[in-house]
Parts: structure tokens; sequence; C-alpha cells
């Protein structure tokens, strides 16, 4: 009975399979280059260099998390029709090599980040999604620098030049004047950061990925002691963290996924500390969000900062 | 590690164990009363169904006015006070009891808040925004909950007298006249609404457990009702003490170190209690001769 039902559901589970790639039909518009973006920063910037040229997929959504992605079906068939597969790199996207070896895909996965000054990761991030670093000796959170973002645009530009050599040109000349935007914003963030005194520009924040935005603009973002979970603190932890806060002199606090907000107003009162808005680390937000695009989301992140310094 | 710095010293540097501690206190006054009425008059699982009827109240509160606090705890006392209510109500004029009537209209209750949540889901938490942490106790929470306990108690106080009786005879009280039902639902108002202020700034946990534990241990150290009360308020600061201070000591989250301590301090009352405890019965020898 256990047998026959086991194998019943399985040969369900098959035929449903089957029967789903059998009936949805490619989407793709045949002449145009078919990419595939593993998340939504590389996606973006697919889109400002390749334009109108490129059918653009990509996996984990805004606000979904590239750490902990499961992969789907269709993202299998989406990487199985494509021409060029674009991958952040560093262990960002650790199921990556398995899907791409699940779908068959036989093209090219081109890492973004080639070629950019890395950045270890620290012995113990004890929070958030750490435990998914294990791996990775190196912090992938490579594109909160926005000169590594330019980095990553050549590389994006040469990766599509060479799969659509007929419209090299084309990608080239767009990348240059996406490059002008990054460069501008990069120029603005350090206007509006110079009155900042030094002493200032440290932060509490529990996202472990801002630690190439911490070093392009000399701001040291710190891990909360203890406190980081999304569970019941303990009053020691909170304890501590006030305690950190007090010891080394920093006063703002970026800790939008601890689960009580007035929690994170009391650690503010206690240590006379300015809670930050929310920052985007490793997605965007959806289209109506305040950080729909590379650049908005590199802007809303920079505003959000400079304000709680000047706060 | 001295004396001083293990029992005093955290409450003395950080502002928000000196919250915890004087919202506990609170909470204890209100609760040890209201939780010796609840076990007397059988009705001890009252606050966990009550921690689920809230729901379609804060829910629509939530839609209503988003993220409020207080638009949705208000939405919360109103769903509770159905709840209770009318499962009062069935009690009495229906030969059913109360328990079987309150589960029945919790569970409605429950599964309301629970497609009112999921038709107009947002992604919001609902019950994370709703229910709090001891250690997040701003000043707002404070007095609200400093201001039910005051009102908690000169209430009881005035209605103590008819209660008391309604809970051994409820056919006397009747029989003479008494405000019965009246008395038995100012009551349940009472209950709902220091449930609901423990819900909003503590967490249901430390709500009902802080209301439910002490009472229930109190009953193997004393036989009146008023040391009944007075014991139960005791145990439960007590714990409530202790409990943040493990907390602080040995990173526990702190709502379920209060509750762990009030939990031994009622299986310490069941074995060893002066009043029918395990000690009592099985080795009441001793107790003489001593």
């Amino acid at each position: 009975m256990y047998c026959l039902s086991r194998r019943l559901i399985l040969a369900t589970l098959v035929t449903l399979v089957t029967l789903a790639v059998a009936a949805t039909s490619p989407s793709w518009a045949a002449d145009k280059l078919r990419v595939v973006a593993t998340f939504t920063v590389l996606g973006d910037m697919v889109k400002n260099v390749g334009g109108e040229r490129v059918a653009l997929t990509t996996l984990v959504g805004p606000d979904g998390d590239a750490h902990v992605y499961e992969p789907t079906p269709a993202d299998a068939r989406a990487l199985a029709q494509a021409n060029l597969v674009l991958v952040n790199g560093l262990g960002f996207e650790g199921w990556i090599d398995r899907l791409v070896k699940a779908s068959g895909y036989k093209g090219p996965v081109v890492v973004a980040s080639e070629g950019i000054a890395l950045l270890r990761t620290e012995e113990d991030h004890g929070h958030g999604h750490g435990h998914h670093h294990h791996e990775a000796a190196f912090d992938p959170h490579a594109w909160q620098d926005l000169v590594n973002g330019r980095l990553y645009v050549i590389n994006i530009a040469r990766a599509l030049a060479a799969a659509d050599t007929a419209h090299a040109d084309d990608y080239r000349r767009r990348a240059e004047a996406y490059d002008r935007k990054l460069v501008m914003l990069d120029r603005d963030i350090r206007s509006r950061l110079d009155g900042v005194p030094a002493e200032r520009r440290k932060v509490i924040t529990s996202h472990d990925a801002f630690q190439y935005f911490g070093r392009a603009y000399g701001i040291g973002f710190h891990a909360p002691v203890g406190l980081s979970t999304e569970d019941e603190p303990s009053a020691g932890e909170v304890a501590a963290l006030i305690r950190q806060m007090r010891d080394e002199g920093i006063r703002t606090l970026f800790v939008d996924n601890i689960t009580d907000a007035r929690l994170v107003q009391q650690l503010a009162r206690e240590a006379e500390a300015v809670v930050g808005g929310t920052l985007y680390s490793d997605s965007l937000s959806g289209a109506t969000g305040p950080a729909s695009t590379y650049l908005d989301m590199f802007r809303h992140n920079a505003s959000e900062i400079v304000k709680a310094f000047k706060n | 590690m001295d004396i001083h710095a293990a029992l005093i010293q955290p409450f003395i540097e950080f502002g928000f164990m000196r919250r915890a501690l004087a919202a506990c206190l609170a909470l204890s006054l209100g609760c040890g009363p209201a939780g010796t009425l609840l076990v007397l008059r059988r009705m001890s699982l009252v606050g966990d169904a009550l921690s689920h009827a809230v729901l379609p109240g804060a829910a629509i509160g939530f839609m209503i006015a988003g993220l409020s606090l207080v638009v949705m705890s208000f939405g919360g006392f109103i769903a509770g006070l159905i709840v209770a209510g009318l499962s009062g109500l069935v009690a009495r004029v229906t030969p059913q009891r109360e328990d079987a009537s309150f589960a029945a209209f919790y569970l409605i209750s429950l599964a309301l808040g629970v497609l009112i949540v999921s038709t107009h889901g947002s992604n919001v938490d609902l019950m994370h925004v709703l229910f709090g942490t001891i250690l997040a106790v701003d000043d707002t929470s404070l007095l609200l909950i400093v201001s039910i306990s005051t009102l908690t108690l000169f209430i009881l106080a005035v209605i103590g007298r008819g209660l008391i009786v309604e809970c051994f005879d409820p056919g006397f009280l009747r029989a003479v006249g008494g405000p019965g039902a009246t008395v038995h639902f100012v009551f349940l108002v009472l209950v709902v609404m220091n449930l609901v202020a423990g819900f909003h700034a503590l967490g249901t946990l430390m709500a009902v457990g802080l209301m439910m534990l002490p009472a229930a241990a109190a009953r193997f150290w004393a036989g009146e009702v008023a040391t009944l009360a007075a014991t139960s308020s005791a145990i439960a600061f007590v714990s409530a003490y202790a409990g943040l201070l493990l907390s602080y000591h040995v990173n526990l989250p702190s709502g379920p170190a209060i509750i762990l301590v009030a939990g031994a301090v009622y299986i310490v009352s069941v074995v060893a209690g002066p009043r029918g405890s395990l000690r009592a019965r099985f080795l009441p020898l001793r107790h003489l001769e001593a």
C-alpha cells in the first residue's frame, strides 16, 4: 500500500511536470538576446545596458532573498532557453551551479563581480543569513560600492557584446551612458557626506551587507552585539547592545529586522541614538517602492544614512 | 559577582530594566486578584481563549487605521468583549457550561480573524505588531498598564463581595436578588481589559502566564480569597523580578524566562506548599510532629 501510493504520487508528479513543460511554449521573442540574471540588482543593470535588445528573466524577484532562494522548475526552463546567464558570484547564489547543471544550459555563465577588489567576510556574522556564508571567504555584496557597480556594468556590457556581436557598439554606448549616471551619483553622495565628521560615521546595522558601502565612504558598519535575530530578545542582549553603543559612541541605528519597532525605539532612547529608515541590501524593492532600480536603491540608502548622521 | 552587581545593578544601569520591572509590578497587582477569581470560577483557560479571540478585532483595526497600536488594541478589546459576553450569555441562558461556550465562540472568532487577515493580507505580520515584549515597554505602555491595574483593583474592591459569593454559590446571589449577571459581566470586562493591555505591552505568554500561574500556585499556600489574591500578586512579582535577572545574566528571552520562573514556583508549590500539596498529603506525620 505504502509503496503503491508512493509510486502513484511519483507518477503523477512526473506527468504534471511533463505536461507543464509541454504546455507552456517559449515566451521569448525570437530575435532578442535571452538573458537570465540571478537577482534584481543584476537584472536592472542588464536592462540599462541591454535595453530593448534583451529579453530578461530575473530569477530572484524584488524583495526576495537570493541567499536562501529555492529555484523552481520555471527557472530551469528559463535557463535552458537562455543565450547568456549572469551571476553575481562570490558564493552569493549557492544554488546556481546545480540549477545550471539541472537545466542542461550549455552557454556562458558570466560572473559580474569579476575583477573587483574583494573584501573578506568577517569571521562571525552570527546573524541574518550569516550561516550561508560559511563556504564563501569573501563578502559577496560587492554592488554596495558604486565603483564595483561600474565594473559590473563593464562586465555585463562585454558579455552582452560577446553574445550578440552584431549590436556590440549599441551595448557599449548604453553602458557608457549608464556609467556616467553611476559616477554622478557617487560624486553626489561624497559631497553630501563631506560635512559629517569621522567620529560620527558609525552605524549599527543588523544587515551584514554594507561592508563595501562602508569602505567606499569611510563609514563603520558595526554588527549589533548579541541582538540580531528575529526571535524574542533577552535582557542581556539588549543591555550588551546599549553598552556597545555607549562605549563606541555610535549614535545611528539601522535594525529593521528586529521584530519589535518599539524595542528599537527603546534602544535608541537609552543610547541617545537616531533610528534610521529601511536600507535595501540584497534586492531591489518592487516598482512602487523607493528602491526599484540600482541607482534608486543606492541613492535611497545613502540619503537614509546621511539623514540619520545629520539628525 | 557580588550581590549588588547581580541583583540591583542591572536596574540602575539600564532604563529599560527599570521600566520592565515597573510594568511587571503593576501587572502583578492587577493580575493577582483577577487570576485568583478566574481560578475560583473554574475559568482558568479563558485567558488562552481570549488571546486567540482578539484576532479579528485587531485585524479590522488594522484595516481601518493601518499599523496603529491603539486602534488595533481597541479592536482586539471589542472582539474579546464580544466573545466573553456571548459565551457568558449562553452559559447563563442555556444548560451549556461556560468553558464549552467559550471554546465555541473563541474558535469562531479565531477563524474569522484568520479569514480577514488572509483575504486582506499584507505581508506585515499582524501578530508581531500586536504582541510586544516586556523589554520594549515605553512610557505610553507603562502608563496604560498602570492605569488598568489601578482601575482593576478599584473595581474589584467595589464588586468583590458579590463576585466571591457568586463563585461559590451562584444560586444564592440570585435568590437574594443580587446583581449576579452584572457582576459577572463587569468581571469579564476587567479580565479582557487586563489581557489585551498585557498582549499589547508584553506578549500573549506574559499576559496570560503572569495571570494564571501565580494564581494556580497560590492555592497551595493560602485559603482566604484575599490572601490568595495577595499571595498570587507576590508570586507574580517575585517571578518577574527573578525572570528579568535570569534574562539579563543568562541571555534568555525575557517573556519565557519570567513565565518559567513562575512555573517553577508552581511546581514547588504543588510538591511542597503547606495546603493540600503532595507533601501535605503523603507526609502528614512529619508535619504534625514539627
